[in-house]
């Protein structure tokens, strides 16, 4: 049942984005454009600043992933969908991992075009350990969605819920988004720096562990009005 | 009040091609006992005591910011009351759970559709949210909303009345003992408003229970067995329905 409700979820998420490509085209063309500026601004005869690269990466995925968390969640406050969810006979943490998995797969078509884009723009080998690169998008991605699921669902009635969101959510991810960038860093720098991308790569499934069981915990309680 | 008889049962047919996979539990009646619901400092509701039977179609009645949607909402367990508990056969939302969800219906002023989606994607995704088998469900529900030969339309082009068709279907697809109803006629013509007084009337003979909060005094006298009369957040009256409902209404709530 538990499984079942949030692969339901999840479909009916793709589905609505698979006829409107609304979320995917706004948050791609900003990552897009947010990494062209940056790459205007810092690269100068094909060389780039040390680690600008990761800080990048996750700049863009933190930024999009705002945006994408604010539009998904008002889909489903135009018709008060998230009622009908609610009332569901099925298990409402079940309805939360739904919405995370949607938020994941935005977050991961965003990262499939942000990290070539950077690698040619900014010169960065991001394809020297693809298996480990792909380990810290996981679970930087899984991390950031499950705090920013959370905070935008419990937000969904709050009128002020576009400047709240990020109010709320910057802080508790800033976490993340620093051992994203000096893991990524670690990954990129030559010869790669392996225990120390270990160390960061650790550190954020800790935080996902943290993060997932307390957003499950805690879903059900703030969705009651 | 305690005692009232609850029936655990998984056998009990709950829908036609329905997967019972959510342990569900049967009512006959529901009971709120001195229930008050607070936001802030704003009352909307005090001490609201009323039962609800299987087989009554209780009229929710009263002006605008009367409470009436905040009421809907508890019996929907989608609010808590901030005191006084709502039973639904003895058993509170929290005791019940999922398997008590699985028993209410509930249409709002909004209509709980997706736009996006096509009239059979959205009667699909919440048949399949409930556990039912869709494949049966959904075509006969799209027949009688009227709404076959636009079945794969996206809703957001339908009229409101087409979608409050939909929504109506979407609400019962589970076929709920408890039916709640927030102001179900707008944007109804009249044909389609005696085909969903008619729906109402045969969830009622079959043992179900139906609340409908409604403006329209006209149709609700010609529908409800009970009124429920509510003002500022206080339940004025609760009484069989015997005709004349404007003239009681006047006299209890004012002009109408």
């Amino acid at each position: 049942m538990f499984v079942r409700t949030a692969i339901l979820v999840l479909k009916k998420d793709l589905a609505i984005e698979v006829k409107t490509l609304e979320i995917v085209m706004t948050t791609l063309f900003f990552a897009v454009a947010c990494v062209l500026v940056f790459s205007f601004a810092f690269v100068r005869e094909g060389q780039a600043p040390p680690d600008a690269a990761p800080a990048i990466l996750w700049i863009a995925v933190a930024f999009s992933g705002t945006l994408a968390l604010g539009r998904t969640f008002e889909r489903e406050r135009y018709s008060e969908t998230l009622r009908a969810l609610l009332l569901a006979p099925a298990p409402r943490p079940a309805l939360y991992v739904g919405k995370l998995l949607g938020m994941i797969v935005l977050l991961a078509l965003d990262e499939l075009v942000l990290v070539p884009l950077i690698a040619f723009l900014f010169g960065a080998p991001m394809f020297a350990r693809p298996l480990f690169l792909l380990l810290f998008l996981a679970a930087g991605t899984l991390a950031f969605a499950a705090v920013g699921t959370l905070f935008a669902a419990m937000l969904i009635r709050s009128r002020t819920r576009d400047v709240l969101l990020p109010i709320l959510l910057y802080p508790i991810t800033v976490p993340v988004i620093i051992c994203g960038v000096r893991g990524t860093a670690a990954l990129l720098s030559s010869p790669v720096d392996e225990p120390t991308a270990t160390m960061w790569l650790a550190i954020l499934i800790a935080m996902d562990v943290v993060f997932v069981t307390l957003s499950l915990w805690t879903f059900e309680p703030l969705m009651s009005e | 009040m305690r005692s009232t008889p609850t029936t655990r049962v998984r056998s009990r047919p709950i829908a036609p091609g329905s997967r019972p996979d959510v342990d569900t539990f049967d009512f006959q009646s529901v009971q709120l006992a001195d229930v008050s619901r607070h936001f802030g400092r704003r009352r909307a509701l005090s001490r609201v005591s009323l039962t609800l039977n299987g087989g009554d179609i209780v009229g929710l009645l009263g002006p605008n910011g009367a409470g009436k949607s905040t009421m809907i909402g508890l019996l929907a367990t989608l609010a808590i009351p901030t005191s006084g508990e709502v039973r639904y056969g003895g058993r509170t939302a929290k005791e019940a759970g999922a398997s008590l969800r699985q028993r209410i219906g509930l249409l709002a002023h909004e209509l709980y559709l997706y736009p996006e989606l096509s009239a059979r994607q959205n009667l699909t995704f919440f048949a399949d949210l409930y556990g039912l088998d869709s494949q049966t469900l959904v075509p006969a529900a799209l027949e009688r909303a009227g709404l076959a030969d636009r079945a794969d339309d996206d809703v957001h082009g339908f009229s409101r009345g087409m979608r409050q068709r939909l929504a109506l279907e979407r609400a019962l697809i589970h076929n709920p003992r408890l039916v709640l109803f927030d102001e179900p006629f707008t944007g109804l013509d009249d044909s389609a408003v005696s085909i969903v007084s008619q729906r109402l009337r045969t969830l009622a003979a079959s043992g179900s229970i139906v609340v409908v909060a409604t403006h329209d005094l006209d149709i609700a006298d010609g529908l409800v067995t009970r009124v429920a009369l509510v003002r500022e957040g206080k339940l004025l009256a609760d009484e069989p329905s015997a005709g004349g409902l404007r003239s009681r209404y006047r006299s209890a709530i004012g002009a109408a």
